[in-house]
C-alpha cells in the first residue's frame, strides 16, 4: 500500500498467457493498491464478530454459558470459529494475504524509490508561467551558481544547465511512507514470533504459599507453539501478604482504591531473595517474564474433624467473589478423607457482616472487618472416585445428605466451631487469608513490536507533512530577468503558497527592489 | 493515594458544566444568525476561480446581488464568538474544578471523558476559526458540543470520586488525553463531512463543498497521527496492566476498526484519488466507528474497558 502520485492500473487480465501468465496477472493483481486497501478492509469486518461474540480466549465461562443458553445456535458458531475468531483461519488467511498483498507492494516500491532518489530532478520545462505557482522579478547579478546556492540553502537537491536550474525536496514523504508500510509489516512478525516463542499462564495464590515458574504450577498454562517447557525463566516467589485499600465512607463506599502484594522474590535458583510490592499497572519482571497481579479473594482456613475426631481437613479454601461490592464469596470444603463418611461444605464467605432486618446475614463492605462463614454441611460420596474431573468450586449436593442447613443461622466468626449434627464431626473456622491471582507471561515480540509501532507513527507523521516539491528558475541569457516556476504534486499539509513567496523572496536577495516584480499564483484545483 | 473529595469544588465543576452548555447553545444561536443572515457566500463554481492557494477555504466573497445584510448579523458574529470563549473556558474551569476535587487526571470514567472531548472538539474549533474563515463550522460544533455535554449530564453522570486501581496510573495521562484530542479532531472533520453531504450544488450560505472537503482531510491529517498514538499508548498500558499489549478486547478491536477506516480515507483520497462524495463517504464511516467506540462499546459491550463507569 503506497500512496504517492503513480496509480497503478488494474491488472489487465491476460488472454491466451499460460499459466505463467495467469500467477503473474494473480501477483499483480494481489499486489495491487486496490487489493491492499479491501484487503485491510475485510481486516477489520473479520474482526467485529470477536467483539460481539464472547472469546474463549478471553472470557471461556462466557462461552460455555452460550453453549448453554443457545446449544444448537452456539454448535454452529463454533463450526464458523466465532468463539475464537482471532486465530481461526479465516482471520489468519485475511491477515496473511494482507500480508503479501503489503510485502508485494512495499518491496518494488522501496526499490523505485532508491533509484528516484539517486535520479537528478528534471529539467526545466519550455513554459515556467505555466506552472502552478510562478513568478517573475530582476535581480541584477544573479546567475545560475548563485541561485542553485541559494536553493541549496533551503535544503533543495538541484541540478543545473544552461541558463536555468531545476530544484527539487521533500524525499522524506516517500521515504516516510515506506518506512511505515515497512514497520506494519514488521509488527505483524513481531506479533506473530511473539506468539509463537511466548507463553502465558494464571496461578491462585494464597497468602503464606510460593510459586515456581514450571509448567506443573500452573493451573492454566498456554504455551506458544515453539516454546520448550525447559526454557521457562527458573525464578519463584512467596506471597507474604496482601492489602486491599477501598474507599470507606460515601457513595463509592467499597470501591477499591489500591492493591498491593507483598511478594520475596527468587531470581534463579540460588540467587539472594529480593523483596517485590507486586501491584497492578506494576509487574514483576525478572528477565522479560512479566508476572501481573489480575484479581483476589479470600480464603479461610478451616480446621474439620470427623466422626472419629481425628482431623480430616486443615488449611485454606480459596473462595469466588460473588458480588464485588461486598466481596460476598462462595466456596466450597470437600473432605474426601473424612470417616466414617466423606464430608462436604458450602460455604459463604461474608467478610463485614452484619444482621439484616429480615434476621438473616449480610456482607456491607468488601474488606475484612467482620469476617464470618456461613455453612452448609452434607455426608456422602462426594464422587471424587468416579473419574470425572470436578471443579474445587462446587460441590454436587444431589446425592449428599444434608446435616446443616439454614441460611438465617448465625454465621461462624473467627475460632468458632460448628458441631456436626449426629456426632458427624465439627468444622472449625481459624482464620481467614487471602488469595491473589497472577498472570505470568512471556512474549519476546513486545519489545520489537513496540519499535516497530514508533516506527510506524514517525513514518506516519512524515508521509502526511511532508511534501515533494519541485522548482525550476531560469535566467535570462543577456538580462538579469529572473523566471520562476514552482509545483508541488500532493496534498494535505500547509499551503505551498506561502513557502513558495518565501522561496522567490530569498532568490530575489536582500538588496532586491520592491521595483519591477510581477508574482501571480494559480491553483491547480 | 486521594481518597477523599473536595465536594464544593466537585459541585462548582457540575455547575460549570450546565453554564457551559448554556453558552454554548447561546453560540449556537449567534453563529447560525450569522450564517443564515450574514453576508452570504458566493456560489461554489465561482469561488474556485479564486480559491487561493491549498488548503486554505478562501475569505468569503461576498455574493454580488441581494441585499446587504443586516448590521445586526455582523454582532451576531461578534457575540457568537465570544459567548464561545467564555463556554469554553466554562468548559476548561469545569474540568479542572473536577481533576483538583478528586486530585487526579478528570478522565477517569466515561462522564469525564465526553466532557473532555467536548472541549477538545470546540478548542479544535476555536484554534482553526483564528487562523481561518471556517466561522460557518461553529453552528455545527456549538451544537454537537452542547448536545455531548447534554448527554453525558443526563445520561453519563457520576459523583466526583477515586477511579479503581487499573487507571490509577500516568498513563491515563497520555493514553486517553490522545483518544479526546483525536477525538475532538474527527469531530470537527466529521462536522464539515455531514455538512458537505447535506450541502447541494449551487448557491449555498454554507462554503463550497471543496472548502468542506479540505477542512475535513486538514484536520483528520492531524488527528490521524494522534489517534495512532493513543492506541500504542494504550498497548503500552495494556502490556503494564494487563499482561498483554494487544487482546482483541472490544475497545481494542473497534479502535483498531476506527484506525483502519480513516487509514482507509486517507488511502483512497491520496492514492486512489478518490475525491467528494465517496470519500467523505468513508470518512463518515470511520467516524461513525470511531462514536461507537465510545458510545456502543461502553454501554453495550462487556470488556476490559468496562471500568469506563457508566451509571
Ligand atoms: C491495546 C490497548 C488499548 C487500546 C487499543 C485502547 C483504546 C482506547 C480508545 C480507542 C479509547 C478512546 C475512547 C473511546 O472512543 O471510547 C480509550 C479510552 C480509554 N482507555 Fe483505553 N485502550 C487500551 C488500553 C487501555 C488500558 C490498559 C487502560 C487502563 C487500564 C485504558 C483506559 C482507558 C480509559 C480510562 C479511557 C477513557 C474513556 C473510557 O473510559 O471509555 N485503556 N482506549
Amino acid at each position: 500500500m503506497t500512496s504517492t502520485e503513480e496509480v497503478r492500473a488494474d491488472p489487465v487480465r491476460p488472454t491466451g498467457f499460460g499459466p505463467l501468465g495467469w500467477l503473474r496477472w494473480a501477483w499483480r493483481l494481489l499486489t495491487s493498491m486496490r487489493t491492499a486497501l479491501i484487503l485491510l478492509f475485510l481486516f477489520a469486518v473479520a474482526s467485529v464478530p470477536g467483539s460481539i461474540y464472547p472469546q474463549r480466549s478471553i472470557s471461556p465461562e462466557r462461552v460455555a454459558q452460550y453453549f448453554k443458553d443457545t446449544p444448537g445456535l452456539a454448535g454452529w458458531l463454533d463450526r464458523l470459529w466465532l468463539f475464537d475468531v482471532y486465530t481461526s483461519p479465516w482471520f489468519a488467511a485475511t491477515y496473511l494475504l494482507l500480508f503479501i498483498s503489503l510485502a508485494g507492494c512495499v518491496v518494488p516500491r522501496a526499490a523505485a524509490h532508491l533509484r528516484e532518489m539517486r535520479r537528478k530532478p528534471p529539467a526545466a520545462p519550455r513554459n515556467l508561467s505555466r506552472l502552478p505557482h510562478h513568478a517573475s522579478f530582476q535581480a541584477p547579478g544573479a546567475t545560475v551558481e548563485t541561485l542553485a546556492a541559494a536553493l541549496r540553502k533551503k535544503r533543495f537537491r538541484t541540478v543545473t544547465g544552461p541558463g536555468w536550474v531545476a530544484a527539487e525536496k521533500g524525499y522524506l514523504r516517500e521515504t516516510g511512507n515506506l518506512l511505515f508500510h515497512f514497520a506494519l509489516l514488521a509488527l505483524l512478525v513481531a506479533v506473530g514470533a511473539g506468539g509463537l516463542y511466548g507463553y502465558r499462564g494464571n496461578v491462585l495464590l494464597v497468602e503464606g504459599n510460593g510459586f515456581a515458574n514450571t509448567v506443573a504450577a500452573y493451573d492454566r498454562y498456554i504455551p506458544g507453539q515453539k516454546v520448550s517447557p525447559e526454557s521457562l525463566e527458573p525464578f519463584s516467589f512467596t506471597l507474604e501478604d496482601f492489602q486491599a485499600t477501598y474507599v470507606a465512607t460515601g457513595e463509592r463506599r467499597g470501591q477499591p482504591l489500591d492493591f498491593s502484594a507483598r511478594l520475596k522474590v527468587t531470581d534463579r535458583p540460588g540467587a539472594r531473595e529480593r523483596p517485590y510490592d507486586l501491584r497492578v499497572n506494576e509487574p514483576l519482571d525478572v528477565g522479560g517474564t512479566q508476572t501481573y497481579l489480575i484479581g483476589h479473594g479470600y480464603a479461610p482456613t478451616f480446621t474439620v474433624l470427623d466422626g472419629k475426631g481425628q482431623v480430616a481437613f486443615e488449611g485454606p479454601v480459596p473462595c469466588l467473589a460473588a458480588d464485588q461490592m461486598t466481596y460476598t464469596s462462595e466456596c466450597v470444603v470437600k473432605v474426601p478423607d473424612a470417616e466414617p463418611e466423606q464430608l462436604g461444605f458450602l460455604v459463604r464467605f461474608l467478610p463485614t457482616t452484619v444482621p439484616a432486618q429480615d434476621g438473616s446475614y449480610v456482607s456491607v463492605f468488601p474488606g475484612a472487618a467482620n469476617p464470618t462463614a456461613q455453612v452448609f454441611a452434607f455426608s456422602g460420596d462426594l464422587g471424587l472416585k468416579s473419574g470425572q474431573p470436578q471443579s474445587v468450586y462446587q460441590l454436587d449436593t444431589k446425592s449428599l445428605k444434608p446435616l446443616v442447613m439454614g441460611a438465617d443461622a448465625k454465621p461462624l466468626s473467627v475460632g468458632a466451631t460448628l458441631p456436626l449434627p449426629g456426632g458427624a464431626g465439627s468444622i472449625r473456622l481459624t482464620g481467614v487469608r487471602e488469595w491473589i491471582s497472577l498472570q505470568i507471561a512471556y512474549d519476546p515480540g513486545r519489545v520489537p513490536a513496540l519499535l516497530a509501532a514508533g516506527l510506524a507513527v514517525l513514518g506516519l507523521v512524515l508521509s502526511l507533512t511532508v511534501r515533494r516539491r519541485r522548482l525550476w528558475v531560469r535566467v535570462a541569457q543577456e538580462g538579469d530577468a529572473v523566471e520562476v516556476g514552482g509545483l508541488t504534486r500532493t496534498e494535505g499539509g500547509p499551503a505551498f503558497t506561502d513557502e513558495f513567496s518565501q522561496i522567490v523572496t530569498a532568490l530575489r536577495g536582500p538588496e532586491a527592489g520592491e521595483s519591477a516584480s510581477r508574482q501571480g499564483v494559480k491553483d491547480a484545483h | 493515594m486521594p481518597t477523599d473529595v473536595n465536594s464544593g469544588l466537585a459541585t462548582l465543576s457540575d455547575q460549570l458544566i450546565l453554564a457551559t452548555v448554556l453558552l454554548y447553545v447561546l453560540a449556537m444561536i449567534g453563529y447560525a444568525l450569522d450564517l443564515g443572515f450574514g453576508r452570504a457566500r458566493a456560489a461554489a463554481p465561482a469561488r474556485e476561480l479564486v480559491a487561493a492557494g491549498e488548503g486554505l477555504p478562501a475569505a468569503p466573497e461576498p455574493a454580488e446581488d441581494g441585499p446587504p445584510p443586516p448590521a445586526w448579523a455582523a454582532r451576531a458574529a461578534m457575540f457568537a464568538i465570544v459567548v464561545s470563549f467564555l463556554g469554553w473556558a466554562a468548559n476548561l474551569g469545569a474540568i479542572i474544578t473536577r481533576g483538583v476535587a478528586v486530585g487526579r487526571w478528570p478522565w477517569g470514567n466515561m462522564y469525564e471523558f465526553v466532557v473532555a472531548i467536548c472541549f477538545a472538539a470546540m478548542t479544535a474549533f476555536l484554534v482553526m476559526q483564528a487562523r481561518q474563515p471556517v466561522r460557518f463550522l461553529g453552528a455545527f460544533v456549538s451544537v454537537a458540543a452542547a448536545l455531548g455535554l447534554g448527554f453525558a449530564v443526563r445520561y453519563l453522570h457520576v459523583q466526583a470520586g477515586p477511579v479503581v486501581p487499573a487507571l490509577n496510573s500516568y498513563w491515563i495521562a497520555i493514553h486517553v488525553t490522545a483518544a479526546i484530542f483525536a477525538s475532538g479532531l474527527f469531530i470537527v472533520a466529521g462536522t464539515s463531512g455531514i455538512l458537505f453531504l447535506a450541502r447541494k450544488d449551487g448557491p449555498s450560505r454554507l462554503p463550497g463543498r471543496d472548502d468542506l472537503e479540505r477542512l475535513a482531510h486538514r484536520a483528520i491529517v492531524i488527528a490521524f497521527p494522534i489517534w495512532t498514538f493513543a492506541v500504542i499508548a494504550g498497548a503500552l498500558w495494556a502490556d503494564k496492566a494487563w499482561g498483554r499489549y494487544w487482546g482483541w478486547d472490544p475497545k481494542e478491536v473497534w479502535a483498531f476498526i476506527t484506525w483502519i477506516a480513516y487509514a482507509a480515507y486517507l488511502h483512497a483520497r491520496a492514492t486512489a484519488g478518490w475525491r467528494g462524495r465517496a470519500a467523505m463517504i468513508v470518512q463518515l464511516v470511520a467516524f461513525g466507528c470511531l462514536l461507537f467506540n465510545l458510545v456502543g462499546v461502553n454501554i453495550f459491550m462487556s470488556g476490559l474497558h468496562s471500568y469506563a463507569e457508566v451509571p
